[in-house]
C-alpha cells in the first residue's frame, strides 16, 4: 500500500497496466511530451515511448475512431479527453460506432475513454460539465466514477482489461484533493459493484464521484445514522446495493454534481419507485445541479453546485420526513 | 512516427485501359465473376425487395461493381476491411456468401448480422471485416485506427475503406485523412466519386476535386476510370504495396457513376437521363467481358458459362437465404456487451499472388 492522490492512483493503474500489457497504449490531446492537462501522464512518453503515449491532433472523434479500430484489432486503447466537455466532438464515433459494434457485428471493443469532468474552479460552461448521463442513454457502454484514490486505481485497471469501451469519469475536484492509500500493483475493482461507505438505519445516500465525500462530511457534521453507498459504476447499475439499501432504510437521497433533468438521480428515483415502494418512508429526494450550464463567475458557480450546505439541508429534511 | 511532406505528390491519373501485369487468366476470369457476382445478387436482392421480403430499404451498387471486386482483389489474407454500402463485390472476395447477404437484407437468423443490423450495415468479423455505419464516413477513422495498431505492432498490414465523394465532405473525413498522413499509415482510401451525394451533384459537394487533397495530407492522389476492373486493382495494388513497405497512405478517386438511384425508394428524377445513357455504355461488366475476349483470348462462350454459373449460385444462394429463419425475439436483449475479447479472423485472399507465396 502507498498513500497517493486520487490523480496519482489513475497513473499509477494506467502505468501498472502498461507495464504489464504491450497492447495497451495511450492517445489523446497533450498527453505525451506535456504529460497531459492535469499531469496524468506525466512521465509516461519516456518510460514507454511516443508512440504508446501518442499526441493527436485536435480531433476528438479521430481520437475516439482510431482507438476503435486499434482495439478490434486487439490493442488496448486509453483515450484522453482534455476534459470530458470535449467528448461532444467525438460524439459520433463514440456511441455510432463503439457502442453499437458488439450488438450489431459482434465486434468487441476494448477501450477505455477518460474524462476529466467536474466544476468548482471556474472552468465555465465548457470545462466543467458532468456528462455520464449522456452515456447512459448509449447502450453498449460501460461508465464508471471513481470517488476514492483506491477505486480510481482499481476501476481504471478494471477498465482497461474489460472487453467494452468504458467512461471512465475522472472528478477533477477529486484529483489533488482525495487521498488514499492504495494497493501497490496489480489491483482491480469490479466494474458494476456499489460499495456501501458507511452502514447506517435512518436515510441512505446514493452518491459518487465528488459527491461522496461531501455525503460522508455532512452525515459527520449532522451526527445522524446514515448509509452512504459510494455507486462506483453507472452502468452496468449496482441494481441489488442500491435496492436493499433502500429497503433496509427507507428513505433515500440521490446525490450528484450533474444536472437534475433524466439525471442518474432520476433513474434511481425511478428504479426505487419501481422496486422498492412498499419500503419507502418518505419520497425520493435529489440533490444535483439545476438544469443550467455551469456558469464562469465564483459566486455564480457556487449557487450552481451542490454544496455542503446544500446537502445538509436536504437530508435534515427527509430525516424529518 | 515524425512528420515527413513529401514533396512532388500530385493527382495523377491512371492510363485508361491499363492491363495489370500481375493478374494470371484465372484472376481475371475471377474479377468478372465477383463483379457479376454483386450485380446478381443486387439484382435478385431487389426483386425480394420488391416482393415485400426486405424489411426497411434496399441500396445497392450498380455500375460500381469494377470498384469493390478489383481493389479488395488486392489484399492478403491478414489485411483488414471496413466496406461500405455499394461494396458488395469486396465481402464477395473476401469470403462472404450471396445467402448471408440475401438473408441480411431479409433480416433473417442466417444473414451476416443475424438480424442485429440491416441491407449493408455487415462485415463478417471472422473474415477480418468491421461493419460499417450509416455516419459517413465514420469508418475512414475506423480504418486508420486498425492501420495505427500495424503500424504499432510493425506488421506488414494493410487497412483499406471506402467511402462516396459525400464524405469527403464531413470533417471525420479530414481528421482520418490528416492522422493518416502524420503517421505515414498502412491503409488505403478508396473514393468512389459516383456523382451524387443522394441527390446533390458534385458541383455542390466540393469547389475542387477531393483527389487533390491528398497532398495537403502528404500522400498522394490517384485517379483511375472506376468503371475499368484492372486500373482500379492496379491503383490498388500500387497503394497497398506502398502501404505494407512503410510508404503510408494512398488516397484512390474512381471516377463512376451510381446507376440506381440512392435506395430503392430514390427515382433519380435529378439525374439527367443522357447521363444515365453515357455511363450505361461504360458498364463496367459489358466492357470487362468484351475486353477479355478481345484481348485476353477468352472465348465468348466462357464469358456465358461464368454468367450461367453466377445465375445458378445466386439463384441457389437466394433460396437458401428464404428457408433462413427470421431472428428469435427472445434473443434481442442480449450481446450489448462483450464478455471476452475476440480477434477479428482473416479474409479469403483469391489473388494468385497470396497462393504462390
Amino acid at each position: 500500500m502507498s498513500e497517493m492522490t486520487y490523480l496519482e492512483a489513475i497513473s499509477d493503474g494506467l502505468r501498472t497496466e502498461m507495464r504489464r500489457d504491450e497492447s495497451v497504449f495511450c492517445l489523446g490531446e497533450d498527453i505525451g511530451a506535456f504529460g497531459g492537462a492535469f499531469k496524468v501522464t506525466a512521465g509516461f512518453q519516456e518510460e514507454f515511448g511516443a508512440d504508446r503515449v501518442l499526441d493527436t491532433p485536435l480531433a476528438e472523434n479521430l481520437i475516439i475512431g482510431a482507438a476503435v479500430g486499434a482495439a478490434v484489432e486487439g490493442m488496448r486503447p486509453v483515450c484522453e479527453m482534455q476534459f470530458a466537455d470535449f467528448i461532444a466532438c467525438g460524439f459520433d464515433q463514440l456511441v455510432n460506432v463503439a457502442a453499437k459494434l458488439h450488438y450489431r457485428q459482434g465486434v468487441a471493443v476494448p477501450m477505455v475513454v477518460r474524462l476529466p469532468s467536474g466544476g468548482g474552479f471556474s472552468g465555465g460552461p465548457f470545462h466543467s460539465q458532468n456528462p455520464e448521463a449522456w452515456f447512459l442513454q448509449a447502450p453498449g457502454l460501460k461508465v464508471v466514477a471513481p470517488a476514492t484514490a483506491a477505486d480510481a486505481k482499481g476501476l481504471l485497471v478494471s477498465a482497461i482489461r474489460d472487453p467494452n469501451p468504458v467512461m471512465f469519469l475522472e472528478h477533477k475536484h477529486l484529483y489533488r484533493r482525495e487521498r488514499g492509500e492504495v494497493p501497490d500493483d496489480d489491483h482491480t475493482v469490479p466494474i458494476g459493484e456499489a460499495h456501501v461507505v458507511r452502514e447506517g438505519e435512518e436515510m441512505t445516500i446514493l452518491a459518487y464521484g465528488s459527491t461522496v465525500s461531501l455525503a460522508q462530511q455532512a452525515v459527520e457534521e449532522l451526527g445522524e445514522d446514515v448509509e452512504i453507498v459510494d455507486l462506483r459504476t453507472l452502468c452496468p447499475l449496482d441494481r441489488g446495493t442500491v435496492l436493499a439499501s433502500a429497503r433496509k432504510t427507507g428513505k433515500v437521497l440521490v446525490a450528484h454534481e450533474a444536472t437534475r433533468s433524466c439525471g442518474v438521480g432520476a433513474e434511481l428515483s425511478a428504479l426505487i419507485a419501481e422496486e422498492a415502494f412498499e419500503d419507502l418512508d418518505a419520497p425520493v429526494r435529489r440533490l444535483t445541479a439545476p438544469d443550467v450550464p455551469i456558469p464562469f463567475s465564483p459566486p455564480l458557480e457556487q449557487r450552481v453546485l451542490p454544496g455542503l450546505e446544500d446537502m445538509k439541508e436536504v437530508a435534515r429534511e427527509l430525516l424529518a420526513y | 512516427m515524425a512528420t515527413r511532406i513529401q514533396e512532388g505528390l500530385t493527382a495523377r491519373e491512371i492510363a485508361p485501359q491499363t492491363r495489370s501485369e500481375h493478374l494470371t487468366r484465372d484472376d481475371r476470369a475471377l474479377l468478372l465473376r465477383y463483379m457479376m457476382l454483386m450485380r446478381g445478387s443486387e439484382e435478385r436482392a431487389l426483386t425480394l425487395y420488391r416482393q415485400g421480403k426486405v424489411p426497411g430499404s434496399f441500396y445497392d451498387g450498380r455500375g460500381q461493381e469494377a470498384i469493390s471486386a478489383g481493389s479488395a482483389y488486392v489484399l492478403a489474407p491478414r489485411d483488414r476491411m471496413c466496406i461500405l454500402h455499394r461494396d458488395l463485390a469486396a465481402h464477395f472476395v473476401r469470403g462472404v456468401t450471396p445467402d448471408r447477404y440475401l438473408a441480411n437484407y431479409m433480416g433473417r437468423a442466417g444473414g451476416v448480422t443475424g438480424g442485429r443490423d440491416g441491407n449493408m450495415h455487415f462485415g463478417d468479423r471472422r473474415l477480418g471485416c468491421v461493419g460499417m455505419v450509416s455516419m459517413l464516413p465514420d469508418m475512414a477513422e475506423v480504418a486508420t485506427g486498425i492501420a495505427l495498431a500495424f503500424k504499432m505492432r510493425r506488421e506488414p498490414r494493410v487497412a483499406m475503406t471506402y467511402f462516396g465523394e459525400g464524405s469527403t465532405a464531413n470533417g471525420q473525413w479530414h481528421e482520418a485523412m490528416n492522422f493518416a498522413g502524420i503517421h505515414r499509415l498502412p491503409v488505403v482510401f478508396v473514393l468512389e466519386n459516383n456523382k451524387f451525394a443522394y441527390s446533390t451533384p458534385n458541383e455542390l459537394e466540393f469547389a475542387i476535386d477531393p483527389v487533390r487533397r491528398a497532398e495537403g495530407y502528404g500522400f498522394p492522389g490517384v485517379e483511375v476510370d472506376g468503371n475499368d476492373v484492372e486500373a482500379v486493382f492496379e491503383a490498388a495494388r500500387v497503394a497497398a504495396d506502398r502501404a505494407r513497405e512503410g510508404g503510408g497512405p494512398t488516397l484512390i478517386e474512381c471516377h463512376t457513376m451510381r446507376m440506381h438511384g440512392h435506395g430503392a425508394h430514390d427515382d433519380m428524377s435529378y439525374v439527367p437521363p443522357e447521363m444515365l445513357e453515357e455511363w450505361e455504355r461504360r458498364d463496367p461488366i459489358d466492357a470487362y467481358a468484351a475486353r477479355l475476349v478481345a484481348r485476353e483470348g477468352f472465348g465468348q462462350d466462357e464469358i456465358e458459362a461464368l454468367r450461367e454459373s453466377v445465375r445458378t449460385q445466386v439463384e441457389e444462394c437466394a433460396q437458401r437465404a428464404l428457408e433462413s429463419p427470421l431472428p428469435d425475439p427472445d434473443t434481442a436483449l442480449d450481446g450489448v456487451f462483450a464478455d471476452e475479447f475476440e480477434p477479428l479472423g482473416d479474409g479469403q485472399a483469391p489473388w494468385s499472388r497470396w497462393a504462390a507465396s
